[in-house]
C-alpha cells in the first residue's frame, strides 16, 4: 500500500500490544452508521509513474506559450540554485520552528530574509511571511487601523490603480470587522489624483493604500502623496513589487518621512508563476508598529553558553498565544517560498537585482515603443511607467489576444476584466521580464501588427 | 559558527547566475522621473554563488525534517511528503503557467483543479468544494464567512457569537474574532468530549456556529457529535469542521455524514503536502448545501455541464453571493497539484488505509507508553491518530518538566511532540505518529522516552540543560523578547 509500511507481522504485534483484535476495533467509538462509504469519485490508485504521465499530459497542454502577461506575476529567470537547495528534504519537510534548537537553519534563513526585506524596503521590521500579496495587504490595513492610535477612523482609502484583485480580497477578509474601504480617485494619467486629496473635506481616514508601480505599470508620485497623508496623520501602506526596488525608491524612503507599512508579493523573487501559487506575501513596517505585526518573527538571541542562535519571538501578537486577542489567525504561512526567496536574493545580489529590473524595464519601453508605431495602437495614458503598459487598441482587446494567442504568444491582459475604465474594452496589459528575448519581442511586434491589421480591415 | 550571509559577503562580489549580457543600468533609467529613482543602497549580501550555496547547504543541515528524523508534532500531521507529487507539480507546463492566461491555454491544469474538488467533495461528504483558501486559518476565515453571509442573507442579524470548545486551536477563536465574532468557549469534560450541558446551556439566538474538531484536540473522537450537531441546529446555528484532524477518519467517516454544515481541509496534513519549515499549507473549505451560495471563487466548473472534457473559472457571475476571493489569483495552486498526484497515488483504497494505519500507529504507540508506566491523558479512551501523555507525575516526583522531556528528545534524534497543547492537560505532549512511520521508528521513540525518563531519575539537570548535541543549546527567550534583534544591524 502506497506510503504505508507495515507488513502483516507488523500489524498483527501492534494490534496485539493494543489488546484488540482487528484494525476495525480501533473505530469502536464512532458511531457504526456513521462509516464512510466506498469514496465512488476516488479513482482506483495508480503507479507514481502512471501519475507522472497522465500529469505530463495535462501539463502539456498548458505549456509552450511564450508571456507577456503581468498583473502580479511575472516570468523572470530563476538561477538553478534556488530550488536546488530549497527542496532540499531538511527545509522542504521541516515545519514552523516551534523547537527552535532542531530548527536553526530556517530560523537563521528567516532571519536573514527579514534582513534583506527590511533593507530592499528601507524599513525597520519585516514579519517571517504571509500568504500573498493580497491578503498581506488585507493584513496592512488591519494593522494600520490598530496602529494609528491618533486616529479613531474605521476608513481606509485605496487608491483605484491598486491591483483589484488585491482590493477585492482585502475587502472580503476585512468587511466583517467593519472596515470601510473608500475608492481614492485617479487622474487622467492612471495616477493618484494628487489635486484633487487637497479638496477632501470627508472624514480623514486611519490609512491610504498606494501601489508602486500601479496596476497599470505606471509610476505613482509617492512622495507628495505620503507627506499629504502624514499631514493629516493618516499612515501610509505600500504596496510594492520587490524586484522593482532594486531601483526605484524604496518606501521607506517616500517623501519627509518614509511609508508606514509595506506589503507586496515575493514572486518575483525567485518563485515560479505556477498558476499564481504558492508564493508568498511580505509585510515590513516602522519599529515603532512591531507589536501590531501578524505572523511569525524571527529574533536573534544567546543559548546557555551565550553563543548566538535564533528563535520565535514576539509570540504574544500571534494566535497559539492570545487566541482571540491574536494580531491576526494566521498560522502556517509561506515558509518554503521564503526560502527560496531568500536564497534567490543572496545569488542575484544588488547588482545582479539592478539588472534584472533595468532590462526588464529597457525591453517594455521598446516593446511599448514599437507597438505604438503601429497603426492603431497607442498608449492608455500618458505617463511614465516601469516593466508594465497599458495600451488602447483601436480594435476590441479580447479579438486581438486571442489570435495572439493562437500564434503562441499570450500578449497581455484585457484591461476590461480589472476595470471599468473609458475604453477599457479595448485596453491591453503587457509585461516583459529580462527573460523575453530580442526574438521574442520581434516575433510580439510582427505579429501584433499583422492582427491589428487584418481585424481593422475586417472592420472588427 | 553563525555567520550570516551578509557576513560572508565582500563589497563588489557578486554571482552571475542572474546576470544579464546588456545594460548599464544608471543609463537606461536617465528617462524615469528622477524622484522615483533609488539612491540608497540596496543592501542585499555580495556572495558568490558557491558562498551562497555552501552556506544555505550548511543551514539547512541545522534543521529536523520529516526527510531526516521521527518528527510526531502532534496536530501537524508530519508524514512521508512523497517526491513524487512534487515532481508532478514541478512540470513545465504548470511552473510555467501565468495565474491569468486564459482558459483555453488552461485546459491541463483547471482539469486538475476540478478532479481534486469532486475527489475532496468525496471524502469529506459536503457538496461542494473551492480550493481557493491558503491555508487552515484562511479556509477558517472562508467558512465562518460564509456562516455569516448565510446568516445575514436570512436577515437574521442577532447572531453575534461563535462558540469553540475550549480545546481547540488558538486559529478558531482568531478567526471567529476576525469575522466580527464575539467568542464564547465551551468546556470539555473530563474524557476529552464535549460537555453537552454546557453546550446546552451556550447555544441561543446569538449563537451563529460552533467550531470544533473532530477527533477533538484530546486526541479521541467525539462521540456525542451528533447530538452536539442538533442541538446548533436546533438553535439555528451551523457547525463548522476544523480539518486538522482529518487525517485519523480519512477513508473512515466523513464530516458532511456527521452534521457539519462547513469545513476546511489542511491539504499539507492529510494530502502530504511538505510543510516548507512553516508553510505553504492550502486550505480547501467544503460545503453542504446551505452553503453553496457562498463559496468563495474562483473555483472550476464543467464549461458546459453536460460533457466534463472542457473547464472554466467560476465567477461572481455563477455564485452572485459568494464571500469573494481571497488571495491575488487561485490560492496555493502548485500544493493543490501535489495533493491531487499524492490522492491519484493512493486511491480510494489507499485513502481508506490512511486513516486505519495512522490509528495503528498511535493506539501502537499509546499502549507502549502506558505499559512503560507513563500517564496518558485519557487512559479509559480509544486513541485516534494522535493522543496526549502527561508528565504531571514525571514533574512532581522527578522536577522535570514536559518542555525538559522534550529538548532531551532532541538529543535522541527525534523531533519533540507538540507541547503544552492543548492548554487544559498539564504538562503535556501532544504526539501524532502517521501512518507512513514504521513499528521500529514507534519503538525507538519509547525507548527513547523510557531512557529520558532513567536520566531524569539520575541526573535532573541533564534534562533541564538539554539539549546538548545540537547546534545550540537552549535559547534564551526572554532576551530575544526583551533586545528586540530582528534584522542584520551591520553595514554593506
Amino acid at each position: 500500500m502506497p506510503f504505508v509500511p507495515h507488513t502483516v507481522a507488523d500489524e498483527q504485534a501492534m494490534l496485539e500490544e493494543i489488546g484488540v483484535a482487528q484494525l476495525q476495533d480501533l473505530f469502536d467509538e464512532i458511531p457504526s452508521h456513521l462509516a464512510s462509504g466506498q469514496l465512488q469519485q476516488v479513482p482506483e490508485g495508480i503507479s507514481e509513474m502512471a501519475m507522472l504521465q497522465k500529469l505530463r499530459a495535462r501539463a502539456e497542454q498548458d505549456n509552450g506559450y511564450v508571456c507577456f502577461l503581468g498583473g502580479g506575476s511575472y516570468d523572470h529567470h530563476i538561477p538553478s540554485a534556488v530550488w536546488d537547495l530549497t527542496t532540499r528534504g531538511e527545509f522542504m519537510t521541516a515545519y514552523t520552528p516551534y523547537q527552535a534548537e532542531a530548527s536553526q537553519g530556517t530560523l537563521q534563513l528567516i532571519y536573514e530574509y527579514q534582513s534583506m526585506m527590511a533593507r530592499l524596503t528601507a524599513m525597520d521590521i519585516s514579519n517571517a511571511s504571509v500568504y500573498d500579496g493580497a491578503s498581506g495587504l488585507a493584513e496592512a490595513v488591519l494593522m494600520a487601523l490598530r496602529a494609528n492610535k491618533k486616529n479613531k477612523s474605521k476608513s481606509v482609502w485605496i487608491a483605484e490603480s491598486v491591483h483589484p484583485h488585491y482590493v477585492q480580497a482585502t475587502r472580503n477578509i476585512v468587511t466583517n470587522q467593519g472596515v470601510r474601504i473608500v475608492p481614492l480617485a485617479l487622474n487622467d494619467q492612471g495616477i493618484v489624483d494628487l489635486q484633487a486629496l487637497g479638496s477632501v473635506e470627508s472624514e480623514v481616514p486611519a490609512a491610504v493604500v498606494v501601489q508602486q508601480p500601479n496596476f497599470f505599470g505606471s509610476i505613482e508620485a509617492v512622495d507628495a502623496l505620503t507627506d499629504w497623508a502624514h499631514e493629516l496623520g493618516i499612515l501610509v501602506i505600500a504596496v510594492v513589487n520587490p524586484m522593482t526596488l532594486a531601483v526605484l525608491k524604496p518606501p521607506g524612503e517616500w517623501g519627509e518621512t518614509g511609508a508606514d507599512i509595506v506589503c507586496g508579493d515575493g514572486q518575483p523573487l525567485g518563485v515560479p508563476m505556477a498558476s499564481g501559487g504558492p508564493s508568498f506575501g511580505f509585510m515590513c513596517c516602522r519599529e515603532n508598529f512591531v507589536r501590531q505585526m501578524p505572523g511569525r518573527i524571527i529574533g536573534r538571541t544567546v543559548d546557555l553558553d551565550g553563543k548566538p542562535g535564533y528563535t520565535l519571538t514576539l509570540q504574544a501578537r500571534e494566535q497559539h498565544i492570545r487566541r482571540g486577542k491574536a494580531t491576526s489567525n494566521i498560522c502556517t504561512n509561506q515558509g518554503l517560498l521564503v526560502t527560496a526567496g531568500t536564497i534567490y536574493m543572496s545569488i542575484v545580489g544588488p547588482q545582479g537585482l539592478r539588472e534584472v529590473a533595468a532590462q526588464s524595464y529597457l525591453s517594455a519601453k521598446a516593446l511599448r515603443e514599437r507597438l505604438c508605431a503601429l497603426p492603431g495602437v497607442q498608449r492608455f495614458f500618458d505617463h511614465p511607467c516601469f516593466h508594465e503598459f497599458s495600451l488602447k487598441l483601436a480594435v476590441p482587446a479580447n479579438a486581438v489576444l486571442e489570435r495572439m494567442q493562437a500564434r503562441g504568444i499570450l500578449a497581455g491582459l484585457a484591461l476590461q476584466d480589472f476595470s471599468q475604465l473609458d475604453g477599457a474594452d479595448h485596453g491591453i496589459l503587457v509585461a516583459t521580464t529580462e527573460k523575453r528575448t530580442a526574438d521574442e519581442l520581434d516575433q510580439y511586434v510582427d505579429a501584433f501588427g499583422e492582427v491589428m491589421a487584418a481585424l481593422t480591415e475586417e472592420g472588427a | 559558527m553563525s555567520n550570516t550571509i551578509f557576513d560572508i559577503g565582500q563589497s563588489g562580489r557578486r554571482a552571475y547566475a542572474q546576470g544579464v549580457d546588456r545594460v548599464s543600468v544608471d543609463d537606461c533609467l536617465a528617462d524615469l522621473p528622477a524622484a522615483a529613482i533609488r539612491q540608497s543602497n540596496v543592501g542585499l549580501p555580495e556572495v558568490s554563488e558557491l558562498q551562497a550555496v555552501r552556506h544555505y547547504t550548511n543551514l539547512s543541515r541545522k534543521n529536523f525534517s520529516i526527510d531526516t528524523q521521527f518528527y510526531p508534532l502532534g496536530s501537524c500531521t508530519m508524514k512521508y511528503n512523497p517526491r513524487g507529487a512534487h515532481k508532478a507539480a514541478s512540470i513545465d507546463g504548470f511552473l510555467d503557467r501565468h495565474p491569468l492566461a486564459p482558459e483555453a491555454a488552461s485546459q491541463g491544469t483547471l482539469s486538475c483543479l476540478y478532479e481534486l474538488q469532486e475527489i475532496l467533495k468525496d471524502v469529506t461528504g459536503m457538496q461542494g468544494v473551492s480550493l481557493t483558501p491558503m491555508a487552515g486559518a484562511q479556509g477558517e476565515l472562508a467558512g465562518v464567512a460564509m456562516i455569516r453571509a448565510y446568516h445575514e442573507a436570512r436577515g437574521d442579524h442577532e447572531r453575534n457569537e461563535i462558540l469553540v470548545p475550549n480545546a481547540a486551536h488558538g486559529t478558531n477563536p482568531a478567526t471567529a474574532v476576525m469575522c466580527g465574532y464575539r467568542v464564547t468557549e465551551v468546556a470539555v469534560d473530563e474524557h476529552g468530549d464535549v460537555n453537552l450541558a454546557a453546550l446546552k446551556a451556550a447555544v441561543g439566538p446569538q449563537t451563529a456556529g460552533l467550531m470544533m474538531t473532530n477527533p477533538s484536540t484530546c486526541g479521541v473522537f467525539e462521540r456525542q457529535i451528533e447530538e452536539i450537531a442538533q442541538t446548533v441546529h436546533q438553535a439555528g446555528g451551523l457547525l463548522y469542521y476544523d480539518g486538522a484532524n482529518l487525517n485519523a477518519i480519512l477513508g473512515k467517516v466523513r464530516p458532511g455524514d456527521m452534521g457539519f454544515d462547513v469545513l476546511h481541509m489542511n491539504l499539507h496534513k492529510t494530502f502530504a503536502t511538505p510543510h516548507g519549515g512553516g508553510g505553504p499549507g492550502s486550505g480547501p473549505v467544503g460545503v453542504g448545501e446551505r452553503l453553496l451560495p457562498y463559496l468563495p471563487i474562483p473555483f472550476v466548473l464543467p464549461a458546459d455541464s453536460s460533457s466534463k472534457e472542457h473547464f472554466r473559472w467560476a465567477s461572481e457571475a455563477d455564485v452572485p453571493g459568494t464571500i469573494g476571493r481571497l488571495s491575488a489569483f487561485a490560492g496555493n495552486a502548485g500544493i493543490l497539484l501535489r495533493a491531487l498526484a499524492y490522492a491519484l497515488m493512493l486511491g480510494r483504497e489507499g485513502m481508506h488505509r490512511v486513516g486505519e494505519y495512522a490509528t495503528l500507529n498511535a493506539n501502537y504507540m499509546a499502549a507502549k507508553l502506558a505499559k512503560a508506566g507513563f500517564n496518558l491523558a485519557y487512559p479509559e479512551r480509544r486513541a485516534t491518530h494522535e493522543f496526549i501523555v502527561t508528565f504531571a507525575e514525571e514533574n512532581k516526583t522527578l522536577g522535570v518538566n514536559a518542555m525538559d522531556l522534550a529538548k532531551r528528545l532532541l538529543d535522541y534524534g527525534i523531533h519533540a511532540p507538540t507541547t503544552y497543547f492543548p492548554l487544559l492537560v498539564p504538562e503535556c505532549w501532544l504526539i501524532e505518529p502517521t501512518e507512513t512511520e514504521t513499528k521500529e521508528e514507534l519503538d525507538a521513540f519509547v525507548e527513547a522516552l523510557i531512557a529520558i525518563r532513567e536520566e531524569a531519575r539520575t541526573d535532573a539537570e541533564l534534562l533541564r540543560t538539554a539539549p546538548h548535541s545540537l547546534p545550540v543549546r537552549r535559547l534564551d527567550d526572554v532576551k530575544a523578547v526583551r533586545e528586540l534583534d530582528v534584522r542584520w544591524a551591520g553595514t554593506s
